[in-house]
């Protein structure tokens, strides 16, 4: 894994450049960054209710169930659900894009 | 047998179970793991197979694994004492470790297998100088491994005292000792492949125990959450151990304190090196993805369990005998199985927390001896011109050395109040490992210099942090004239400045913007190495593929 220069004929930059790989990219970010985005906002939500508002998480829902502890089995929830939306995402968007990509860097006799 | 004791009567070791029955059951399972390691291990030719179990094993078996490795004893027992004695706040703990994974699910475990070889440095180097990043990775890789691996062991002596009726310091001392070398025996028997084994089965022993608990209690309150948590309240004398703040709610810095850790516990996971290696040990990034998913079921359903085995034991055992137990928190599981199914069922979680224990160490023991010999031996030293040949045997070499100052750090570190070196690793692994690990997959510019500055960044940060903290020196002592609660027990030694134990809210910050600061002052780029891994961690083009024998 030397740093050797390469050429504007790279394969791996020119793939780099095409628009399907650009689409990738793009779908791949698209998908990411906004669930990160959302889980992180949600589990710091959690947190800063848990941290300062004592009274509201203390509030009993029914029998000994508090809000807080609603929230938490929520942070759970949440989490069994991101997982099972990404991996359903992934095998079925992702996965059939990267590997046709895959198969022509392939057909172009890169090395794999 | 709780209720009767008075609080002030710590009961003695030997008083809870049989340990002979404890260690036969212990001696089983090593006896039991040693013979599938042995098996496993046959063809453990090449540096892939000794790295990275050849690559062979299936997304649903790491998956497993990597919940092996991660539900150490800290989580296990740690976090049910925790809601044994603070509920809710040792219930807010868990659920920082689990979403966690979601940061390594969609961001970082099948770009690392796609782009990377053996340890977090692959991919970390792969556009930059090779040499010193490989450096600073390996450097950071120790750090986290060491505090992780020092905490274990110290650990293990408070466990001995309390499940195998060892009292004295030699005893102990001879415990850990039998920990270290049988960890040793795996790591250089079995490689990678033993050691996934080691931490698949005590996996599955250590949720199906902890499952069986479960249902017992919650057989005990009519299958009613609600009306154990509302003998959990009258157990705990009316402390409100159903709302948050008990541990973390007494003052404004506390508070702070607690955020500075969820931050750390968050970003943690999925900058810690010993789970990073794991992803290698599958075939392709599509069974890194399912290794992911199955290690955040299993771990979130773990917790789970331990909600109800935390409240459980308040109510069961009681949060007065808990304390005065000898493993103090740590003792809550323990304590409740030996009530709920008396000395066998003790006999067999005992048994789950030394394989809990053992299982940890030998991941940590394995992902540290790749690091030096793969990053440092052969790619500092020899300029990659190690043969695998050599790299294997450096690595069983450094495996041995790193074995017995375990050992060593261990024994010295006994009784020491150390359990905040857990927190330390996480909040280390997301300063310095986790920003470089983004910036490097994530972003076009990012360079040497970034790198650089942000691994030595956030590491320095968080270790001098953590040095002038209150968990080092200067907490007032509990009762006026007694040791003070930090790691330098006399009260009269104190040299802290900042407030807070847990460096996070300050040190992961400094790693993000330091990456971000060296990079733009370097005109460093090397567009087509950019090209190269950009591709291939997307597309899976030139990933390792798995070992054929």
């Amino acid at each position: 894994m030397s740093n050797d220069a390469r050429t504007d004929r790279d394969p791996y930059v020119e793939l780099q450049s095409s628009p399907e790989f650009a689409e990738l990219r793009s779908r791949f970010r698209r998908f990411v960054f906004p669930m990160t985005a959302l889980f992180l906002a949600w589990y710091f939500l959690y947190v800063l209710l848990s941290t300062y508002a004592h009274g509201f998480m203390s509030t009993k829902v029914f029998g000994n169930i508090n809000v807080g502890l609603i929230f938490g089995l929520g942070q759970f929830v949440s989490t069994f659900v991101i997982t099972m939306l990404y991996a359903r995402w992934a095998d079925r968007e992702f996965d059939p894009r990267a590997d046709a990509l895959h198969a022509k860097l392939e057909a172009q006799g890169v090395d794999d | 047998m709780a209720a009767a004791l008075a609080p002030t009567l710590a009961p003695a070791a030997t008083d809870v179970g049989s340990p002979a029955l404890n260690i036969s059951i212990f001696a089983l399972f090593v006896v039991v793991t040693l013979t599938i390691v042995i098996r496993a291990s046959r063809n453990n030719r090449s540096a892939a197979d000794f790295y990275a179990g050849g690559r062979a094993f299936t997304g649903r078996q790491n998956g497993i694994a990597i919940a092996g490795d991660y539900l150490s004893a800290a989580s296990f027992l740690g976090i049910a004492g925790a809601i044994a004695l603070n509920g809710y706040d040792g219930f807010l703990y868990s659920i920082g470790f689990l979403v966690a994974w979601l940061v390594a699910l969609l961001l970082v475990a099948e770009l690392l297998r796609n782009s990377g070889k053996f340890t977090m440095a692959d991919v970390l180097s792969f556009r930059l100088r090779q040499r010193p990043v490989r450096m600073a990775a390996a450097v950071s890789t120790l750090a986290v491994c060491f505090f992780y691996l020092l905490a274990q062991m110290a650990g293990a002596g408070g466990l001995v005292a309390l499940l195998l009726g060892v009292d004295s310091k030699a005893g102990q001392s001879l415990v850990i000792a039998v920990v270290g070398v049988l960890m040793i025996a795996y790591v250089l028997i079995g490689g990678m492949k033993g050691t996934t084994w080691v931490q698949i089965i005590k996996a599955v022993l250590l949720i199906i125990g902890a499952a069986v608990m479960t249902v017992w209690v919650l057989g005990k309150f009519g299958v009613n959450l609600s009306s154990l948590l509302g003998q959990a309240v009258d157990a705990s004398g009316g402390k409100p151990v159903l709302d948050p703040g008990l541990q973390y709610g007494k003052s404004n810095l506390t508070k702070i304190d607690f955020i500075s850790l969820s931050l750390a516990l968050v970003l943690g996971t999925a900058g810690l090196p010993h789970v990073l290696m794991r992803f290698y040990t599958v075939p392709s990034s599509k069974e890194a993805r399912r290794s992911v998913v199955w290690a955040i079921w299993l771990i979130g359903i773990f917790y789970l369990f331990t909600l109800v085995l935390g409240y459980g034991a308040a109510v069961l055992v009681g949060p007065a005998e808990i304390s005065a137990a000898p493993g103090k928190a740590n003792s809550a599981a323990p304590l409740l199985a030996f009530e709920l199914g008396g000395a066998v069922l003790l006999g067999i979680i005992s048994a789950v927390a030394f394989a809990t224990i053992l299982a940890v160490v030998a991941g940590l023991t394995i992902t540290a001896s790749a690091s030096l010999s793969h990053d440092i031996y052969n790619s500092v030293i020899k300029e990659g011109k190690a043969s695998q040949e050599d790299e294997v045997r450096v690595a069983r070499m450094t495996a041995i050395v790193i074995g017995i100052l375990a050992i060593i750090g261990g024994i010295f570190a006994n009784g020491q109040n150390i359990a905040f070196l857990v927190a330390l690793a996480f909040a280390i692994a997301a300063s310095a490992n986790l920003p470089t690990i983004l910036y490097s997959l994530f972003w076009r510019r990012f360079n040497t210099r970034g790198a650089l500055w942000s691994i030595y960044g956030g590491l320095g940060t968080a270790l001098v942090l953590i040095v002038f903290s209150p968990v080092v020196s200067g907490k007032a002592p509990l009762t006026p004239g007694g040791p003070s609660p930090s790691m330098i027990t006399d009260p009269s030694v104190d040299f802290s400045w900042f407030p807070l134990d847990n460096p996070g809210i300050i040190s992961i910050p400094v790693g993000f913007l330091l990456g971000w600061l060296g990079t733009v002052t370097s005109k460093e780029h090397n567009e087509a190495k950019f090209a190269e891994m950009e591709v291939r961690s997307l597309t899976g083009h030139g990933a390792e593929k798995a070992v054929v024998h």
